[in-house]
């Protein structure tokens, strides 16, 4: 299981109502629905996912986060995940407005751009950066939107959106993001995963 | 059709009323089963079949000794697996293969209803069917199904009884039917009612049959179950048996005769009237105008888990229709699935071999079933 699940899978309450926007094969949504009493859905771009979720009995629909989102009513959900996916749309600030709507709270998690490796992959190589998390050349990459923790915090603050957890994951290893320790964290994680809400 | 009298088939008693005002009671309801009843009586599939379809899902059907409609996805081991379920299929009411249709003998004059048969609905063919519940005795069925037609009425079977099936499976279809769809059956019925072998729907005691009439309608909506893409690929401008055009009006193309074939063949199979009625009763079909314009609201409070499926080259139902659905039952947050599937053989992808359509469906169903079962232990 992915620490990054898991670090998810605590922030969610028993018996909530949950949506995995971007939910790819839907292994986070069999972990939810496993060990935990939630009524989940998922929204996923990719057919091939779409039918292996299926067939897992997931009720996973075809849709993409930048237009299918707003048949969803608002507060309709107690959470709204968005894993890894948020730098892959044309307008994230539209769609985090979204989820923001649709769920009273709103769990997303960004592949850090503020990682030590990729800031000397710039520095030293003068190379756009291909890590773990981020294995795409430069010009094959579905990553349209490229953000770093910092710049995700800040996009919070400037918006009045309320950041009530973050957590840094580097490796296995998981700790808390605080405002003092934002920038040390911000070179040290490969992933940030935040809990939000308006 | 003289096998009529040797199909299974339940008198229904309870008198039901129909959307056009009338009445009807102590009718016929023929129907076909597939598999067994288990023990706790939650494996059963109550299947719907499309305009022409019938009973004969699978195997072989006893009255045209051809192949059952949905061969490729109920039988032993296929996607409604009858080693598992057990699957209801019935001849809809307005059809021709048993149940009480305009080809019903009238007991006051002892000739074939014809026209006088009344207009019937989807609604109205959905409560007949209900009935067969009563019949098996079985509180709630695991799943109702059907692509096109039949989707319609399993949008109509939820909404009416929201509490009797734990899975639906609406496939290639539409909460509303559209002015194009409406068109094209109006073009059928057309053809049929200009035959002068119609005489006004009373062919059958005057010994015709409107061949010709039905079979245009045959042809003219056999176009609209297929994409261009799949038409062009199998017959392109092919010639029929021939190496040069023939400058006149035989079939030189292979798309001519093969339309030509399709009509014809149908006219052995299926009655006028019926086809009358049945496309009269798809056009009714608006279950949106039925919730004064809120489909949410036709599956409000519905606890059945919906699995929807569309055709990216069914330009008939198109993916934008089957969507709607997925929208207004997401509007009321019920559990649903949706995903459509790439192909390029048009509407007609649900009664065909499309792997990607079967596997997923096969998958959903078995995992569905046994995720209900180990719930309630």
């Amino acid at each position: 299981m992915k620490e990054e699940f898991k670090v998810i899978s605590k922030f969610i309450e028993e018996k909530s109502r949950v949506l995995d926007v971007g939910c790819g094969d839907g292994i986070l949504m069999e972990f939810l629905s496993k060990n935990k009493v939630v009524d989940i859905r998922g929204l996923e771009i990719s057919k091939e996912k779409v039918k292996k979720c299926l067939s897992k009995g997931l009720a996973v629909i075809e849709g993409d986060a930048e237009n299918d989102l707003k048949q969803f009513p608002d507060l309709s959900f107690d959470y709204v995940i968005l894993s890894q996916t948020l730098q892959a749309f044309m307008s994230p600030e539209k769609v985090i407005e979204n989820l923001l709507r649709v769920g009273k709270k709103v769990i997303v998690t960004i592949p850090n751009f503020g990682h030590w490796r990729v800031r000397l992959d710039l520095l030293f190589k003068g190379e756009m950066p291909v890590t773990k998390n981020l294995p795409y050349q430069w010009y094959d990459t579905p990553n349209l939107h490229m953000c770093t923790i910092l710049d995700f915090y800040n996009f919070c603050n400037n918006r009045g959106i309320n950041i009530f957890k973050t957590i840094s994951l580097n490796g296995q290893t998981i700790s808390d993001i605080t405002r003092s320790n934002l920038k040390y964290k911000n070179l040290i994680s490969e992933l940030g995963i935040f809990l939000l809400e308006k | 059709m003289s096998n009529l009298n040797k199909l299974n088939s339940v008198l229904i008693k309870k008198a039901l009323k129909l959307d056009c005002g009338k009445e009807i009671s102590n009718f016929p309801l023929a129907y076909e089963t597939y598999g067994n009843l288990n023990e706790n009586k939650d494996n059963a599939i109550l299947i719907f079949h499309a305009l022409t379809g019938d009973q004969y899902a699978s195997g072989i059907n006893p009255v045209t000794n051809k192949e059952g409609w949905w061969n490729y996805a109920v039988g032993p081991g296929k996607p409604f697996d009858t080693d598992k379920f057990f699957i209801i299929c019935a001849n809809v009411i307005g059809g021709c293969m048993g149940s009480y249709g305009p080809g019903s003998i009238d007991p006051l004059t002892n000739k074939p209803l014809g026209t006088n048969f009344p207009v019937i609905t989807i609604n109205d063919m959905v409560n007949a069917q209900y009935n067969l519940l009563d019949h098996f005795k079985i509180e709630k069925l695991f799943a109702v199904a059907g692509g096109s037609m039949g989707g319609m009425q399993v949008l109509q079977f939820v909404s009416n009884f929201p509490n009797k099936a734990k899975v639906a499976l609406p496939i290639a279809c539409t909460a509303s039917h559209s002015a194009q769809n409406i068109a094209f059956n109006e073009l059928g019925r057309q053809a049929i009612m200009s035959d002068s072998n119609w005489k006004e729907g009373l062919y059958n005691e005057k010994l015709t049959n409107p061949d010709k009439g039905l079979a245009v309608a045959r042809m003219a909506a056999h176009i609209t179950y297929l994409s261009k893409q799949g038409l062009q690929e199998k017959f392109g401008r092919n010639l029929q048996e021939r190496s040069d055009l023939k400058f006149g009006f035989d079939a030189d193309f292979q798309i001519e005769s093969y339309l030509r074939y399709q009509g014809s063949v149908f006219v052995d199979r299926f009655d006028a009237n019926s086809y009358l009625y049945i496309t009269r009763a798809m056009d009714y079909f608006d279950l949106t105008k039925q919730f004064g314009g809120n489909l949410s609201k036709a599956f409000k409070n519905t606890k059945t888990k919906f699995f929807i499926i569309s055709f990216t080259s069914d330009w008939l139902y198109p993916t934008s229709e089957n969507k709607d659905i997925v929208i207004a039952l997401n509007a009321i947050g019920a559990d649903v699935g949706f995903v459509e599937i790439k192909t390029d053989k048009g509407h007609d992808s649900f009664l065909l071999n499309v792997p990607d359509f079967l596997s997923t469906i096969k998958n959903y169903l078995n995992t569905t079933y046994s995720n209900i079962n180990e719930r309630r232990i």
